[in-house]
């Protein structure tokens, strides 16, 4: 075993700075390790969220020498052997103390879409639809709700306008609602004007944070744009609904 | 001075505590039958256990195989669990899983299909046919975000992070809950007519789990304070998969959905030993030579499953036994190889997330070279004793669901009847406390007994010194690893359980350092007192059974008994506070199930009335 040097970031919402850690280190170590080894040695107050220790609760996000990261999933072999590993909360969400931040935001988000319809079922009490058409949003339910592509959103993180936009998670949801074989709501509308399809200027920054490594913003947010589009944008729907649907 | 009336309260009148699967599916229930209903959770919804359930939901559906049907999953689990088991549960179990999972399809969980696109099912150890619904190997987190999903439309109030101290009783019924929040450390009372614990097991008291920092037996601990039956804790289930290599990931869980896929377990000597350890009652069942355990996992409908698929006691053992015996891994356990069984694309697509486990925290790819895997704690059999119809226990009001109840799963549970376990008595459990609450009255909480319980949590924080919970925590793995293990014997328990004793004293000095608000330090040091009462009960109900069945296996009684197919094991609170342990007289099988029970495979193909 050989020491390294860490600093984590301990405080609440009002104040707070880094603390140093020398750490002794065991082969095959991730960041989560670290976590544990100063509650138990050095401050068992240290505040942090972790559950799985595996990559699938989605618990134990952090920024990890700036980037946002998994603790769990992030060895230490990733970094330099003298290299101060520094350990902060993720940033877009108010912290509650040291590495814990109040997510609540996003389960309100949830909260405001539109829950699944299923059709009805076959006659013989099954659904039927083929693996093809359900290998995309299967990617979408891949997701943990870590959080980090919200934490990276700049439309959240830089421009803090939660209150226009629902954020990559919630566009992935979404996604995976209305790309959904059996779902018969259309949220197309809600899509536009309560989630702010239009506030994601594609920078893909959501996709290169995602553990899960899903296309966010290929793969779900953009074909929602697409959709919105087709909807509100294009001439011949516009005018169609102009005269067929004026008086729903 | 504690002021009780100053302390929040909400009133519900059923809480759920517990988030996981079987919480989420009562709490749905509950509300469906039109009750108030809360529901508390340690971790933020959709974090709890239930994530890291891979492989699959097992219920007959027959989707794959035409031939299965309830009565051979029924016969399965009976087997699976050494008999064991309570009959009712598994026939309720085997009955009413198909429509759970159908439920949770129109809730909008979106499982893999077959060619005809029903939901897919795949093999598991000691299931007949192919029988887990699944999705890839991520089914665990498919089931918690659809119940999460669907949950939080059904009027349920969710308090998350929000951590039960104890039960609150009045004229011997439930009256409500006494808890407190992480972020805060506020206390909070719950006035409630019925609670239903959904609080699963105690797999952090061994050092190696499979388990997260929320399974230190809460549900156990709570329920046994307020003079609850515990039942069959012997029962502890080692799964045969865990990795066990680099040391930091030791215990983390590889799903058995690898050998469902045709992965095989090999030697030093690169032997398929498992052919080595097949038991009698399953040698008319299991393939005997490699040549028919290929064709079966080519799709031979005749020939016998690869006994790799074996029950995980049975498999845990054989691990242990070629380690023993010198031919195990690098690392001491086993090879588990699939990258020699099926393409690379095929791995990435059924086991994505092993693929991605093995390759981020032990930089091995598992589509080009083998696993090393041992036996990791994993799940709780035993737990609340309840009743088998309605998962109600002796405390009037308390009902208990999932890992934390005990009955279906006897001696040994089957993979992948953990998940549909969750939902059918999920459901059961609410639906049963929802009609009790129609027929009970809110009693008044017993303000002495809500400062009891607060002053017994503060009392960590006021002292000058005392001892580190982390470290008695670590104590306690190191006890029950060395003593409670996979392989028992007298004189060894005799040593753990006094060791136990010992450190219920140290349990009492431990201090947590700073004040109540989000600190991990006092949250362990509350958990400690309940994870060494659940430590004890294993520990003793591990002594008086002198037998070795499934998950409980004695080197001083290698052999299953008649006489331990008899009784089951009850732990209860003694008047004088003393930890009691006695044998239980089993009743006679209903007839019917034990027919089926005992039937041949041909006799129940294709019946299913």
């Amino acid at each position: 075993m050989n020491k390294r040097r860490f600093s984590v970031w301990k405080g609440d919402s009002q104040e707070g700075k880094l603390h140093d850690y020398s750490i002794e280190v065991d082969k095959g170590m991730v960041v989560l390790d670290v976590i544990h080894k100063i509650q138990k040695l050095h401050d068992s107050d240290l505040a942090a969220r972790w559950n799985c220790k595996a990559g699938k609760c989605g618990s134990c996000s952090v920024e990890i020498n700036g980037k946002p990261k998994l603790g769990c999933m992030t060895r230490l072999n990733e970094y330099e052997e003298d290299e101060v590993i520094i350990i902060h909360p993720i940033k877009t969400f108010p912290i509650i103390k040291d590495l814990v931040t109040d997510v609540s935001w996003n389960y309100e988000q949830n909260k405001k879409i539109a829950p699944f319809k299923p059709r009805e079922r076959d006659a013989d009490g099954n659904h039927r639809f083929m693996q093809r058409d359900v290998d995309r949003i299967q990617e979408f339910r891949k997701c943990i709700e870590c959080y980090l592509c919200q934490n990276v959103c700049h439309v959240l993180r830089d421009h803090d306008k939660k209150n226009k936009f629902v954020g990559p998670r919630f566009m992935l949801r979404l996604a995976s609602l209305e790309m959904h074989p059996l779902d018969t709501e259309d949220r197309i509308e809600d899509i536009k004007n309560e989630y702010g399809a239009g506030m994601c200027n594609i920078t893909r920054c959501c996709t290169d944070v995602c553990p899960e490594h899903i296309q966010i913003t290929d793969n779900a947010i953009i074909p929602l744009k697409e959709r919105v589009v087709d909807q509100y944008y294009d001439p011949f729907i516009k005018l169609y609904n102009k005269i067929f649907k004026r008086n729903k | 001075m504690l002021d009780v009336k100053e302390i929040q309260t909400i009133e519900h009148d059923v809480v759920v505590v517990g988030a996981g699967g079987a919480g989420i599916r009562a709490a749905i229930e509950c509300a469906k039958q039109g009750m108030n209903t809360g529901m508390i959770s340690k971790s933020l919804l959709g974090k709890a256990h239930t994530v890291m359930a891979e492989g699959g939901m097992a219920a007959a559906l027959g989707n794959v195989d035409s031939r299965d049907n309830w009565k051979i999953h029924f016969r399965d689990t009976m087997r699976g669990g050494k008999f064991l088991n309570q009959w009712r549960m598994a026939e309720l179990h085997a009955k009413q899983a198909p429509d759970r999972v159908r439920e949770l399809e129109d809730m909008g969980a979106v499982f893999d299909r077959t060619e005809d696109g029903l939901i897919s099912q795949r093999n598991f150890g000691g299931h007949r046919y192919p029988r887990l619904a699944h999705v890839g190997d991520r089914t665990g987190l498919e089931m918690i975000r659809t119940l999460q999903d669907f949950c939080i439309h059904q009027g349920i109030a969710t308090h998350m992070e929000c951590i039960a101290l104890d039960i609150l009783k009045n004229n011997g019924k439930v009256s409500g809950l006494v808890a407190y929040w992480r972020e805060t450390g506020r206390f909070i009372i719950f006035k409630a007519k019925a609670i239903i614990f959904a609080t699963g097991g105690a797999g952090r008291a061994w050092s190696v789990t499979s388990n997260s920092w929320e399974y230190t037996g809460d549900g156990l601990a709570m329920a046994y304070r307020a003079g609850a039956e515990l039942m069959d804790l012997e029962f502890t289930q080692f799964h045969p998969t865990g990795m066990i290599w680099p040391p930091s990931v030791k215990g983390i869980l590889v799903t058995e959905g690898v050998r469902g896929e045709g992965g095989v377990l090999l030697n030093n000597k690169n032997e398929r030993f498992m052919f080595n350890y097949i038991p009698k009652k399953f040698a008319s069942e299991t393939a005997d030579t490699i040549e028919e355990a290929d064709r079966w996992l080519g799709g031979d409908k005749e020939a016998r499953r690869p006994p790799e698929l074996l029950t995980r006691d049975v498999v845990a053992k054989a691990i242990m036994n070629e380690v023993k015996e010198g031919r195990g891994s690098k690392n001491g356990g086993a090879y588990l190889d699939i990258a020699s069984r099926q393409s690379a694309e095929y791995i990435k697509k059924k086991l994505p997330s092993m693929y991605h486990q093995f390759k981020e925290l032990a930089e091995i790819d598992i589509t080009k070279e083998p696993m090393e895997v041992g036996p990791t704690l994993h799940y709780f059999m035993g737990g609340i004793k309840v009743d088998h119809e309605t998962q109600s226990t002796n405390v009037p009001g308390l009902y208990a669901c999932g890992e934390c109840a005990a009955g279906l799963h006897g001696a040994n549970r089957l993979g992948g009847n953990s998940l549909s376990d969750l939902l059918v008595f999920g459901k059961l459990s609410g639906n049963y406390a929802s009609k009790y609450c129609q027929e009970n009255q809110l009693e008044p909480n017993n303000e002495q007994e809500v400062e009891n319980i607060i002053r017994k949590a503060t009392n960590i924080l006021n002292k000058e010194e005392g001892k580190n919970p982390f470290l008695i925590h670590e104590d306690l793995q190191k006890i029950m690893n060395n003593h409670v293990g996979i392989v028992r014997e007298e004189k060894e328990l005799f040593e753990g359980i006094e060791k136990i004793k010992a450190l219920k004293v140290d349990i009492r000095q431990v201090k947590a350092h700073s004040a109540s608000q989000y600190n991990p330090g006092w949250n362990a040091a509350i958990d400690l007192s309940n994870i060494i009462i659940a430590s004890e009960a294993v520990a003793k109900s591990a002594l008086i059974r002198e037998e070795s069945r499934g998950g409980h296996t004695r080197l001083d009684f290698p052999d299953e008994t008649e006489k331990g197919l008899e009784y089951n094991v009850i732990v209860k609170k003694g008047t004088d506070g003393v930890m009691e342990t006695r044998k239980e007289m089993r009743s006679t099988p209903p007839e019917h199930l034990s027919k089926i029970a005992f039937s041949s495979l041909k006799e129940l193909e294709g019946n299913n009335e």
